[in-house]
Formats: structure tokens, sequence, C-alpha cells
């Protein structure tokens, strides 16, 4: 009797478990708003949303590299396409996101797709350089655009509208679009690892020799994998885009690539959760001790060596470890 | 006379200069179980590479299920049903007993770009994984993670995940390779209750399983077949009994 009641228990604790955290993550990004009206509300919102903005593409990137294994080193190269969609196509009067969306999502997919061809072919430390070295075509290829700006980048005069409606342009409601991206984003990750598609990409991780003895030819998963981070890297840019007002080649450079690994390792790769966390915890470090000292980048670094040291699982594994000892 | 299901011509492989497979040709009919056993280094598991399409022959052709595959990728010979169990157990260590089973049941059941909707709780492709794991005796470790296994255990399961493909024809490299005497009979009986349901090819050391598992056995040196026939034969054939089986039989 008791084992019986024991083992109905245990699968609904793990599930609240499970959902606990994302749930938690998302009901305080809803509040930020309410609670920002007491003090300092644009400098809250913009932060929080720039925090929600990144979160997107490590989410991206965690699929890849936490579900893959594929260590893509130039992802920022998707953001800055998505962002660059709405700057030009904003300096040319197309304001309107019915139209600069689906080209941010389409432009950044399909350099997933022409990029991942190739890159998908490498393994390992290959596949490492050879996305590091297309985003580097990408961010060159930008600082080469004479009349979007080149170097110094272009500046987005209106933001985007959707179907004529302004909706972008207030702080609040574009941080309540960039939420419900996240949410969207979020979903579909988590649906697409639990798919009958994302349970052959897991497995490719595991062992793709036995994948493809079964009877799956894991290039073609692994693609399809690239493609949708991708689109999602290019969501992220385009909300970039239209929050900062502007976009600049810096927005695709190898440090930025850097920053979205950073983020997933340091809020413990493979979980999705941690892609958020480590998104805001980045960027309120960030924050935070560039407010004390513009040398911050000396606290920091150390700060993430120390992560990677003694918290092999992110945020997120220490969390658990400190969890399992308290329960002893 | 019913057709082969597996028919290999004059196959031939070599690493730089050694001939690996030295104009290799036999065949597998349906129901058979074909042991190919030989010393080490004999290059068979180079030639379960070759059938199943982890290695490119130099020269000669496979032939399976009628369809000559010698150009197929691994993948496609596995969807046209051709199975194989590695010497080296090659699971997937993080995901459980089931569903490293389940996933060799979506190989063959409806398309894998499904994006939505959880796999997991597919109970058709469950209920098939399950049905596989009872054949090899895993039926009450379908929750474990795999990598937890016992070493004899994730031999089992590398038949089970065989099984689940509903191959027409299993391609076995070392079933027993490093398991105990106790796991190694279960294996046997296993194979033993397998026989007849599906063709295999099977490389093994374990020269009592070959024997009292196999219909007809073919002996693989440097890369040569020396002979090839029912076990009664091979064993009396002198050159097999000098070339290898001497020392194995005492």
């Amino acid at each position: 009797m008791a084992d019986a009641a024991l083992s109905t228990s245990a699968p609904r604790r793990s599930l609240l478990a499970g959902n606990a955290l994302p749930v938690a993550i998302f009901l305080i990004f809803a509040l930020v708003p309410l609670f920002a009206t007491f003090r300092a509300e644009a400098y809250v919102l913009s932060l929080v949303t720039r925090v929600m903005i990144f979160a997107i593409a490590a989410l991206a990137l965690d699929l890849l590299i936490g579900y893959g294994a594929l260590v893509s080193f130039g992802h920022a190269a998707f953001m800055g396409l998505g962002a660059y969609a709405v700057g030009i196509l904003s300096s040319h009067g197309i304001q309107d996101a019915l139209i600069s969306l689906p080209v941010a999502l389409g432009v950044s997919a399909l350099f997933a797709l022409l990029t991942g061809i190739v890159c998908l072919r490498t393994k390992g430390v290959y596949f490492i350089m050879i996305t590091l070295a297309f985003g580097q075509m990408a961010y060159f290829t930008a600082s080469s655009l004479a009349p979007y700006g080149g170097d110094d980048g272009l500046t987005i005069r209106v933001r985007s509208t959707l179907a004529g409606f302004p909706i972008f342009s207030g702080d609040r409601s574009l941080y309540y679009i960039c939420l419900i991206c996240l949410l969207g984003a979020y979903l579909l990750c988590r649906a697409l690892v639990g798919s009958r598609f994302g349970r052959v990409y897991r497995g490719a991780r595991e062992n793709p020799l036995r994948v493809s003895t079964i009877g799956f030819e894991v290039y073609r998963y692994q693609l399809v994998a690239y493609v949708i981070a991708g689109a999602l890297g290019g969501l992220s840019g385009f909300l970039l885009g239209n929050a900062t007002d502007f976009v600049s080649p810096a927005y695709m450079s190898w440090q930025r690539s850097g920053e979205l690994l950073i983020m997933v390792i340091f809020g413990g790769i493979g979980t999705l959760n941690g892609a958020i966390v480590g998104a805001a915890a980045f960027l309120l470090v960030e924050e935070w001790l560039s407010g004390i000292t513009e040398h911050w980048k000396v606290i920091f670094g150390p700060l993430l060596v120390l992560v990677a040291v003694f918290a092999p699982g992110g945020l997120l594994g220490l969390a658990a470890r400190l969890r399992r000892m308290i329960r002893g | 006379m019913a057709e082969a299901v597996l028919r290999i011509e004059n196959l031939s492989k070599n690493f730089g200069g050694l001939r690996v497979t030295d104009d290799v040709t036999l065949d597998v009919m349906p129901g058979e179980l074909h042991a190919v056993i030989g010393p080490n280094g004999a290059g068979k598991t180079t030639l379960i590479n070759q059938i199943s399409g982890l290695l490119a022959p130099d020269a000669g052709r496979i032939v399976f299920g009628g369809e000559d595959v010698t150009g197929l990728a691994v993948d496609r010979r596995a969807q046209r049903g051709l199975a194989r169990s590695f010497q080296i157990t090659s699971i997937l260590p993080r995901f459980s007993v089931l569903e490293n089973v389940a996933l060799a049941v979506q190989a063959r059941s409806g398309s894998s770009f499904r994006f939505f909707g959880a796999a997991a709780a597919e109970e058709s492709l469950n209920e098939a994984a399950r049905a596989a794991l009872t054949q090899v005796g895993l039926g009450e470790r379908e929750t474990v993670p795999a990598g937890e296994l016992s070493h004899g255990e994730k031999r089992a399961l590398e038949l089970a995940i065989a099984l689940a493909m509903e191959p027409k024809l299993l391609l076995l490299d070392e079933p027993m390779a490093g398991t105990g005497r106790d796991e190694t009979e279960r294996l046997v009986t296993a194979l033993r209750s397998l026989k007849g349901r599906f063709p295999m090819v099977l490389v093994e050391h374990d020269m009592h399983a070959v024997f009292a598992l196999a219909d007809r056995i073919s002996v693989l040196i440097y890369g040569k077949i020396l002979a090839s026939g029912t076990p009664a034969q091979v064993r009396a054939d002198p050159q097999v009994v000098t070339a290898y089986l001497g020392d194995e039989m005492e």
C-alpha cells in the first residue's frame, strides 16, 4: 500500500518541481512592470527588456549546445541579421512588423540553412571554428555596408508597427511583446525537445552512430534544429533592434557570440531554464558591476572562472546541489 | 529455391597495404543463422561494418532483399531492415532503457519530423518497445538510465534495439563479448528463441554459443573465407582445425 502511494505521488511531485522554476521566472517577468512604476521605470523596463531579448537568443543557443552538442560560436550573427532586417527596411520606409518580422526570421533562417549545410559536416572543435568563421563573415559584411552606416551602424528612427499600430513604441508595450516572444520561444523549445524530432536530435548528441544505424539521417535533424535556432536568433535581433533603436556590426561580433555562450553555460546547459537564468544573471551582474567601476571586467572575469570551476552545471546546477545539501 | 536475404559477392577492402577483406562471397538464406568465426584480426568486424554501411568496400557487391545496397548510406540500409549490434556496446547512456528502444520503434513507425506532442507519451511506441524488452529479459528495467545497466544488460539492450527495428536481417557483432557465464546463457537463450524469426549473421568468439546456434558457419582467416558449411562440416574440416579451431575446441 505504502509503496503504491509513494510511486504515484513521486511523478506528480517531480512534475511540479520541473515546472516551478519556469513558472516563477515568467511570473517575475510579468510582475516587473508593476513594481517598476515606483521608481526608475524607464531604466528598469529597458534593462529587463534587454534580459528577455538575450534570453531568447540564449534559449536558441541552448537548443544547439545543450541538446545537440553543437557548440556554435557564431550565434550573434543571427541576432545581427534580425536587427539589420529591421534597420535596413526601416531606412527604406518599411516599418511594419508584418513585413520586417518575417524578413528577419527568413533571412536568419536562410543564413542558418546555408551555413549549417557546411558547418554540420564538421564535428567538435572544427564546428566551433567554422561557426565562428561564418559569424565573422557576417560581421565584416555588415561593416562594409556603407549605405547603412558601415562600422558606425544605423540608427532606427522609427520603431516597427504592427498593421499600422505603433505597439513597439511604448516601453511598456515593447516589454510585454518581448515577454510574449520569450514565452513563445520557451514553449516552442520545450515542445521540440520532447517531440519525436527532439528525441532523434537528443539521441544524436548521445551517440550519433547508434542513431544512424537505427535508420535516422542525423545530419538532417541537426540541420533543422540549426535553422530553428537561427530563426529564434533572428527574432531576438528583431526585438533588439527595436529596443535599442539602433543596429551596428558589433551586434554580430564574436565577443557577442561569446557572451551568449557564457550566458548559457553560466545558467546551466541543457535545461532551457538555465539559458533564461544565465541571460538574466549575466546582464544584471554586468549592469551592477559597471555601475561600481568602469573596470568591471576585472571583477566579472574571475567571477566567471569561479562559476566554471565550482559550478560545472552553472547556476541551476549549483542551486540543485545546495538543495540536496540542505535536505541532507 | 528461395532467394537469399543477403548476398555478398567478391567483397574486398584494403586498409593501406593490408587486405582485410579478401574476395569474400557469402549469403544468408531466409530464417538462417549464419555464423562468422575466426581469430582476432581476421576482419570479422570490418566485414560487418561493410554490410551495415559504415565502411565502403573497395570492390564487390552487397545485395540485400534483392536490391544492390553497396552504395547506400548506413541509415538507408537500416530503413530497409538491416539492424546491427556492436562489439563495443553502443547505446544512448542518458536515455532510459525504454526510450532507447522506443527510438528504434519510432524509426519504423511514421515520420519523425514531428515537432509537437511528447514522444514519451506515445503509447504505441512504448508498447512495442516494452515487447522487445520483454523478449530479451529487460522488462523490469525500463525506467533505468541505460548508462547504469550492467554490461550484460547493455548487451541485451542492444539486442532489444535491433529487434524493435523489426529487421529483415540481424547483424550481431560479438553480442556475448565480455559477458559473464550466466549472462551468456541468457543471451544464448534469447538468440535461440529468435532463431527462425529473423535471419542473422552472428560474429562470435564463444565457440559453444556458435556451435549451439548456427545453421551454417563461415570461417574467416586473414580476410579470406577458409571454409563454409554446417557446424558438423566445419568442425571436421582439417584446414579449419589446424588454422583456428585446434586450440579453441579442446
